[in-house]
C-alpha cells in the first residue's frame, strides 16, 4: 500500500532495457488464467465445427462453465502473486486479481442466465443470427429450439479481454484487450430472440459509438507515446517527471485516453449508447455488459489513474469531479421519467458509475491518491455487480406472449401475481438506492467515506443524487405492490435451475455483503495494491 | 440505605401484577366480558393484602432502617449516563402504596356494582388496573427517570378513563384538556430532569440530594420550581387547575380514586419526596406556598357557584390540594402534615364522591342538584356516608378534617411575618369557604323539597356499593384521629421527610385558633343555611349576583385559556398548516417538479440517432480536454 503512494521511483522497481530485442519473459504461472479463458474460447469454436448441431449447445454450456470456474479456481490458487511480465506489458497484482476473479463470478453467473432454456424454448438467444428478420424462415426459427451457440465462445472471448483489460500495464496492450472484448459483445448485443430490430439496432449503434471510442483512445495512446516515448504506464508515470516534451502532448493524450475508459464504464457524457443497448440486447447480455464489461473498465480506469497518472492527479481531479457528477445527475434525473424498466437499470448503472468515480478522488493527508479510494471501489464493483447480475436475470422472468414485459406499465400488481419475484426484486431495487441491509448501503458508504476528505461537496451531491434516483426504484415498487394488476399482465415464470442460482446467488451476496461485509471489506483491502 | 430482604424483595410484584392484569384484560377482548371485572376487582385487593405485609416488616425496623432500596434492574448504560431502575420502599412510598391498594379496593369492588349495567365494564377494570400499576410505580421509583415512567402512565390512564365514554363529546373534550394540561406540567418535570442529569449526572434520588447541596442556589431553585410546574400539572393547581373539574366526565368511580384520592395528589407526593430540595431553596418553598393559597381559595370560590354535584366535589378537591400545597411548602416539619391531610382527603373525598356516584345511580345519571332534594330519607346509607365526608371536610371536630386541616392552618400563621399571617388568613378564610360550599351542597342535595323528574325513581345502591361506602365513611369519620393517635403518621414517616418541628413561638395560641376556626366554620355552615336552607332551591339557575356568575365561570379561567392560549394556538397552528402545505410541500413538490420537468428535457437529447450520441461524445471530449488544456495554462 505505501509503495502506491510513495513516490513514482518505487512503483518503477523493474528495470528498463533500451536498445535491442529482447525476447520477453513470461511469467505462465501469473497469466495461466487468462490463457485457460482463451484456450477454451478457441475450442468452443472448434465445437461449432465439429459437434453435431444438437449436442452444441450442452457442450458449449459445459465448457464455457468449466473453462470459468477453472480460471477462477486458479485465480485463487495464485493469489498473492505480484508480478509485472510480458516485457512489463501485464501487471498480476492484487487488484487485477481481485477483480479477475470478480469477472470471472459474474461471468459466470450471466452464461447461467444465457443459457436459460425454461422460460424460453431455446433461450434468449436468437436460433439463427444471418436470417433476415420478418421472412418465413425467421418466424419459423423463432419458435425451434436451435440457439445460435456461438455466443458461448464470444463471451469466453470477451471474458478473456476482459480479464486482461485491468492488467494491461502497456497502453497498446490495453487497446488490444479493449477490442477484444467489445468485439465479441457488439456481436451479443444484437442476438435476441425477440424483437431482433432493436437488438440488431443496439449493436450496430454499440459498434459504431465502441468504434469511435476506440479511435480516441488509440489516439490518445499516439500522443501519450510521443511524450513519453513509451506506451508503458511506468514509463509515462516517470516521464512525467524527466520528460523535455510539450505538457500538452500529455494532457491531450491523457484526455483522449480517458475518454475512451469513460465510455465503456458508461459514464456521462459518453454514455450515451448505455440505455439504447441494455434495453435492445437479450437480457442475459445485458446483465453481462452491465456487470463484467463496466468492472474491466474500472480496472483499467483504475490502473491507469493509480499507476500512471498519480503524480498528476492534481490537473485530472477536475475532470473526474465534473463527469463524476455528470453521470450522477443523468443517471439519476433522466432515469426519473423511463418507462421502460431495463432502461431505467440502464441511467441506474450510469449513476452508479459516477459514483464509483468518486473513489479515486480520495487522497491521503499528503495530497496524494489514497489507497482507500482503490480498496472501496474494488468493494463496490463486486457488490454492484452480484446486485445487478440478479436484478437483469429477474427481468427475464417477467413475461407475457410477445417474450420479456419489460415496460412499467406492465409490472403493475405484479406482487399479487408473484410475492416471492416482488418481495426479492424490491430488495435488490433497495440495494441499488443504497438502503442499510444491502450491500448497495455497505458500497455506498465505504466510497463516500473514501472520497469524503477530499471531495465533500461531491460526496453530498452524490447523496442528492442518491435520493433522486431512489424515487425510481420506489416507483418500480409501488407499481409492483400499490398498483391494481392489469387485466392481460405479465406472469412470472418459474426458470430452470441455471437463472434459479444465478438471481440466488446475486441476491444471497447482496444481503451478506449487506449484514456481514467485513471479510469481502477485508479482501478488497488487502488487494488494492498495483505494481507498475 | 439498606437492601430490601424477605417480602420486601417481591415487590415488584406490586407494578407487575396489575400491569399484568391490565393487559390481560385488555387484550383478550370480549372473551373475558363476564369474569373480567372480577379478576380487576381482585387484584388491589390482593396488592393491599401484600402491602399490608410490607407494612409490618418495614415497622419492625426503626430510624433510617426503614428505608429500603430493591434493585431491579439496569435500565439504561450509555457510556457516563446510567439509570438503574429501582423500587425504594420507606415510609412515604409505603404510605401511599397502603392508600391507593386500600382506598382502590374499596373503589374497585364499589365500580363492580356500579358499572355492572355497562358494557365496557371490562375495558373500564383494564383501564383501572393501569391506573394501579403506573401510579405503584410513581410512588415506589428510587429516581425520578422512573418515576416519570409512573407520571406518565397515570396521565395515560387518567386521559382514557376520563374518556371512557368518548362517544360523548363533552367527555373527549375534557380528557384531551386534561392532557394537554397535564403535558405542560409534565415539560417541567422532565426539564428538571434534565436539569438533575446536566448539572449532576444522576436522577437517583439519593444521588439529587446527595449532590444537590454543592449546586449554585439558581440552579436548585430552576430544578424546584421546574418540579412544581409539573406538580401543578399533576394536582390540578394554579395555573393548571381547569382540567381538574372538567375530568368529573368520566364514570365517578375515576372521579374518586384518581381525580379525588390518589392521582391528583401525585404532586404533593413528588414535592415532599423532593423535600431535600426545597428544603435547599426559600423561594421555592414560598412558591409553592403561593401556589397552594391561591389555589385553595379558587377552588373555595368555584365550588359555591356550581350546581352540578361532582363538580363541587371537584373544586373540592382542587381547593383540597391546595391546602396539602400549602403545607408542603412551609418547609422542613410540616410536609408530614401535608401528607397527613392528604391521606385523610383520600379518605374522606373518596367517600364523597361514591355517596355522589350513588345519589347519581339512583337518579338515572342526573347530576345537577336543582333536581335533587329531599334524597336523605330514600337514601339513608348514601345519606349517612355523605355526612360522614361532609363533617370530615368541614372539620368537625374530632372528624378527620379537624385533625388534617387545621394543622395545616395553625402551621400557616407560625411560618411568621407577613407571610404567615397572609397564608394563615388564607387557610381560615378557605375553611371558611369550605363549610359554606359543603353546607350548600348538602341541603341541596339531601333536604329539602323533592325536585326530581317525572322519570326518576330513587333507591338506595346495591351492597357491592353500599358496604365500601360505608367503610369509607367510617374511615373519613375517625382515619385523622387514627393517624394523629399519638403523632403517628408523623413519627412514622419522619426517616423521609424530616422531624416535625416543634414551633418554639406560636403567632396565635393553638387553642385561640382552634376556637377560631370552629367559629368561622360554624360561620359558613349557619349561612349556606340561611340562603339555601330556609328558601326552596329554584329549580332553573337563577341569574346570581356578579361574583356567583363569576364563581359558575370558574373565575373566568377557561374563558382566559381559550382567548389568551387556545384561541392564539389555533391561529399558530392555522399558520403553520397553511405554511406547511404551501411552503415545505409547495418547496418539496415543486423541486420534484423541477427534477421532473429537467428529467423530460434531457431526456429528448437521448433521440436514438446514433449520430447525435457521436455528436455528444464528441462535445464531451471536447469539453474534456479544454478542460485540461485550460489547467495546464492557467
Amino acid at each position: 500500500m505505501s509503495a502506491l503512494t510513495a513516490v513514482p521511483a518505487n512503483i518503477l522497481a523493474a528495470g528498463t532495457n533500451n536498445g535491442a530485442f529482447v525476447t520477453p519473459s513470461i511469467s505462465y504461472a501469473a497469466i495461466a488464467p487468462i490463457l485457460i479463458v482463451l484456450a477454451a474460447a478457441c475450442v468452443g469454436v472448434l465445437f461449432e465445427a465439429v459437434l453435431p448441431r444438437g449436442q452444441r449447445f450442452y457442450a458449449q454450456v459445459a465448457l464455457t462453465l468449466a473453462a470459468l470456474l477453472a480460471a477462477f479456481i486458479d485465480v485463487i490458487a495464485i493469489r498473492g502473486h505480484s508480478v509485472v511480465t510480458a516485457s512489463r506489458a501485464i501487471a498480476i497484482d492484487g487488484t487485477s486479481l481481485f477483480l479477475q476473479g470478480t469477472i470471472l463470478v459474474l461471468g459466470a453467473l450471466a452464461v447461467l442466465l444465457l443459457a436459460e432454456r425454461g422460460v424460453e424454448p431455446g433461450s434468449a438467444i436468437v436460433a439463427q443470427a444471418a436470417v433476415v428478420v420478418g421472412s418465413p424462415a425467421d418466424r419459423r426459427l423463432a419458435s425451434s429450439d436451435r440457439v445460435q451457440t456461438e455466443i458461448f465462445p464470444l463471451a469466453l472471448f470477451a471474458v478473456g479481454g476482459m480479464l486482461i483489460f485491468p492488467a494491461a500495464n502497456n497502453l497498446l496492450l490495453m487497446f488490444v484487450a479493449l477490442e477484444v472484448l467489445s468485439l465479441p459483445l457488439y456481436l451479443m448485443a444484437g442476438l435476441s430472440r425477440r424483437r431482433r430490430l432493436l437488438s440488431q439496432e443496439a449493436a450496430i449503434k454499440y459498434f459504431l459509438l465502441g468504434a469511435f471510442a476506440s479511435a480516441f483512445f488509440l489516439y490518445g495512446v499516439a500522443l501519450l507515446y510521443g511524450y513519453a516515448d513509451s506506451a508503458n504506464l511506468s514509463d509515462i508515470l516517470r516521464a512525467q517527471n524527466t520528460s523535455t516534451q510539450s505538457d500538452t502532448l500529455l494532457y491531450l493524450g491523457f484526455g483522449l485516453l480517458i475518454v475512451g475508459l469513460l465510455f465503456k464504464a458508461g459514464i456521462a457524457p459518453f454514455h450515451s449508447w448505455t440505455p439504447d443497448v441494455y434495453q435492445g440486447s437479450p437480457t442475459p447480455v445485458t446483465a453481462f455488459m452491465a456487470s463484467c464489461t463496466k468492472i474491466a473498465a474500472f480496472g483499467a480506469i483504475l490502473r491507469v489513474l493509480y499507476v500512471g497518472f498519480s503524480v498528476s492527479s492534481w490537473n485530472w481531479r477536475p475532470i473526474i469531479w465534473t463527469v463524476a457528477i455528470a453521470s450522477i445527475a443523468v443517471g439519476a434525473v433522466v432515469g426519473l421519467t423511463q418507462t421502460d424498466v431495463k432502461r431505467i437499470l440502464a441511467y441506474s448503472s450510469i449513476a452508479h458509475a459516477g459514483f464509483i468515480l468518486m473513489a479515486v478522488l480520495a487522497q491521503n493527508a499528503q495530497g496524494q491518491m489514497d489507497v482507500s479510494g482503490l480498496s472501496s471501489s474494488l468493494f463496490y464493483l463486486a457488490a454492484y455487480g452480484l446486485t445487478t447480475i440478479a436484478a437483469f436475470g429477474m427481468v427475464t422472468l417477467v413475461r407475457d406472449g410477445n417474450g420479456e414485459a419489460t415496460h412499467l406499465s406492465q409490472w403493475s400488481g405484479l406482487a399479487r401475481r408473484s410475492p416471492l419475484f416482488a418481495v426479492t426484486f424490491t430488495f435488490l431495487l433497495l440495494a441499488f438506492a443504497g438502503i442499510p441491509l444491502t450491500s448497495g448501503f455497505t458500497g455506498k458508504f465505504v466510497v463516500f467515506r473514501a472520497a469524503y476528505h477530499s471531495a465533500a461537496p461531491l460526496v453530498v451531491i452524490a447523496l442528492i443524487g442518491s435520493a433522486i434516483a431512489a424515487f425510481f426504484y420506489l416507483r418500480i415498487v409501488v407499481m409492483m405492490f400499490f398498483a391494481e394488476p392489469a387485466e392481460d399482465g405479465p406472469s412470472v415464470v418459474i426458470p430452470s435451475a441455471l437463472s434459479s442460482i444465478a438471481i440466488t446467488v446475486g441476491t444471497g451476496a447482496t444481503l451478506v455483503l449487506g449484514v456481514f461485509p467485513q471479510p469481502l471489506l477485508d479482501l478488497a483491502d488487502h488487494a488494492a495494491k498495483l505494481r507498475g | 440505605m439498606n437492601a430490601a430482604h424477605g417480602i420486601q424483595s417481591a415487590a415488584w410484584l406490586l407494578v407487575v401484577l396489575p400491569a399484568l392484569s391490565a393487559a390481560f384484560l385488555l387484550l383478550m377482548g370480549r372473551r373475558a366480558d363476564k369474569w373480567g371485572h372480577l379478576l380487576g376487582a381482585i387484584v388491589p385487593v390482593v396488592l393491599f393484602g401484600y402491602a399490608a405485609m410490607l407494612f409490618f416488616s418495614i415497622k419492625s425496623e426503626s430510624g433510617q432502617g426503614r428505608i429500603r432500596d430493591l434493585h431491579l434492574f439496569n435500565w439504561i448504560p450509555v457510556g457516563g449516563f446510567n439509570v438503574d431502575v429501582g423500587f425504594q420502599i420507606d415510609p412515604l412510598s409505603l404510605t401511599f402504596v397502603l392508600l391507593i391498594t386500600g382506598v382502590g379496593s374499596l373503589i374497585h369492588i364499589y365500580s363492580v356494582g356500579y358499572m355492572s349495567h355497562d358494557e365496557g365494564r371490562r375495558r373500564f377494570f383494564g383501564y383501572l388496573n393501569l391506573f394501579i400499576a403506573a401510579m405503584l410505580l410513581l410512588v415506589l421509583a428510587d429516581n425520578y427517570l422512573t418515576l416519570y415512567v409512573g407520571w406518565e402512565g397515570v396521565g395515560l390512564a387518567s386521559y382514557l378513563l376520563i374518556a371512557y365514554y368518548y362517544n360523548r363529546d363533552s367527555a373527549a373534550t375534557a380528557a384531551k384538556k386534561a392532557f394537554i394540561a397535564n403535558r405542560v406540567g409534565d415539560v417541567g418535570l422532565s426539564i428538571a430532569i434534565m436539569l438533575m442529569f446536566a448539572y449532576l449526572g444522576t436522577t437517583s434520588f439519593n444521588g439529587v440530594f446527595a449532590g444537590a447541596g454543592n449546586l449554585s442556589h439558581g440552579v436548585v431553585t430552576a430544578i424546584a420550581l421546574m418540579l412544581l410546574l409539573g406538580a401543578c400539572g399533576k394536582s390540578g393547581q394554579f395555573p393548571l387547575q381547569t382540567w381538574l373539574p372538567d375530568a368529573m366526565e368520566g364514570p365517578t368511580p375515576v372521579s374518586a380514586l384518581i381525580h379525588a384520592a390518589t392521582m391528583v395528589t401525585a404532586g404533593v407526593y413528588l414535592i415532599a419526596r423532593s423535600a431535600p430540595l426545597f428544603n435547599l431553596t426559600e423561594t421555592g418553598r414560598t412558591v409553592v406556598t403561593i401556589v397552594g393559597a391561591i389555589t385553595l381559595l379558587y377552588g373555595c370560590v368555584c365550588a359555591f357557584g356550581q350546581d352540578d354535584l361532582k363538580k363541587v366535589l371537584a373544586y373540592s378537591t382542587v381547593s383540597q390540594i391546595g391546602y396539602m400545597f400549602l403545607a408542603v411548602g412551609l418547609g422542613p416539619g410540616v410536609y408530614a402534615i401535608g401528607i397527613l391531610h392528604l391521606v385523610g382527603h383520600g379518605f374522606f373525598k373518596a367517600a364523597l364522591f361514591l355517596s355522589a356516584g350513588s345519589v347519581m345511580h339512583a337518579m338515572n345519571d342526573r347530576i345537577d342538584m336543582r333536581r335533587f332534594g329531599g334524597l336523605a330519607k330514600v337514601m339513608p346509607i348514601t345519606y349517612g356516608v355523605f355526612v360522614c365526608g361532609y363533617l370530615a371536610i368541614i372539620g368537625f371536630p374530632f372528624a378527620t378534617g379537624y385533625f388534617t386541616k387545621d394543622k395545616i392552618i395553625e402551621s400557616a400563621f407560625d411560618k411568621g411575618g407577613t407571610s404567615g399571617w397572609i397564608l394563615g388568613l388564607a387557610a381560615l378564610l378557605g375553611a371558611a369557604l369550605t363549610a359554606f360550599y359543603m353546607t350548600r351542597a348538602l341541603l341541596m342535595t339531601f333536604h329539602g323539597a323533592k325536585r326530581w323528574e317525572d322519570d326518576v325513581h330513587p333507591h338506595e345502591a346495591p351492597r357491592t356499593m353500599t358496604v365500601p361506602m360505608i367503610l369509607l365513611g367510617f374511615l373519613a369519620l375517625v382515619g385523622g384521629g387514627a393517624l394523629t393517635f399519638g403523632g403517628g403518621l408523623q413519627n412514622w414517616l419522619e426517616p423521609v421527610v424530616g422531624k416535625p418541628e416543634e414551633a418554639g413561638v406560636h403567632t396565635i395560641s393553638p387553642t385561640v385558633l382552634l376556637a377560631l376556626t370552629l367559629v368561622v366554620v360554624a360561620g359558613g355552615v349557619a349561612g349556606a343555611y340561611l340562603v339555601f336552607g330556609r328558601r326552596p332551591v329554584p329549580v332553573t339557575q337563577p341569574a346570581g349576583s356578579p361574583i356567583t356568575v363569576a364563581a359558575r365561570r370558574n373565575l373566568y379561567a377557561d374563558a382566559f385559556n381559550e382567548s389568551v392560549l387556545m384561541r392564539p394556538g389555533q391561529w399558530l397552528v392555522r399558520g403553520l398548516v397553511f405554511f406547511d402545505n404551501k411552503g415545505v410541500d409547495g418547496a418539496v413538490n415543486s423541486v420534484a417538479a423541477g427534477f421532473g420537468g429537467g428529467s423530460g428535457r434531457l431526456r429528448r437529447i437521448q433521440t436514438g440517432f446514433v449520430r447525435s450520441y457521436a455528436l455528444s461524445m464528441f462535445a464531451g471530449a471536447a469539453a474534456v480536454l479544454a478542460v485540461l488544456l485550460a489547467v495546464r495554462f492557467s
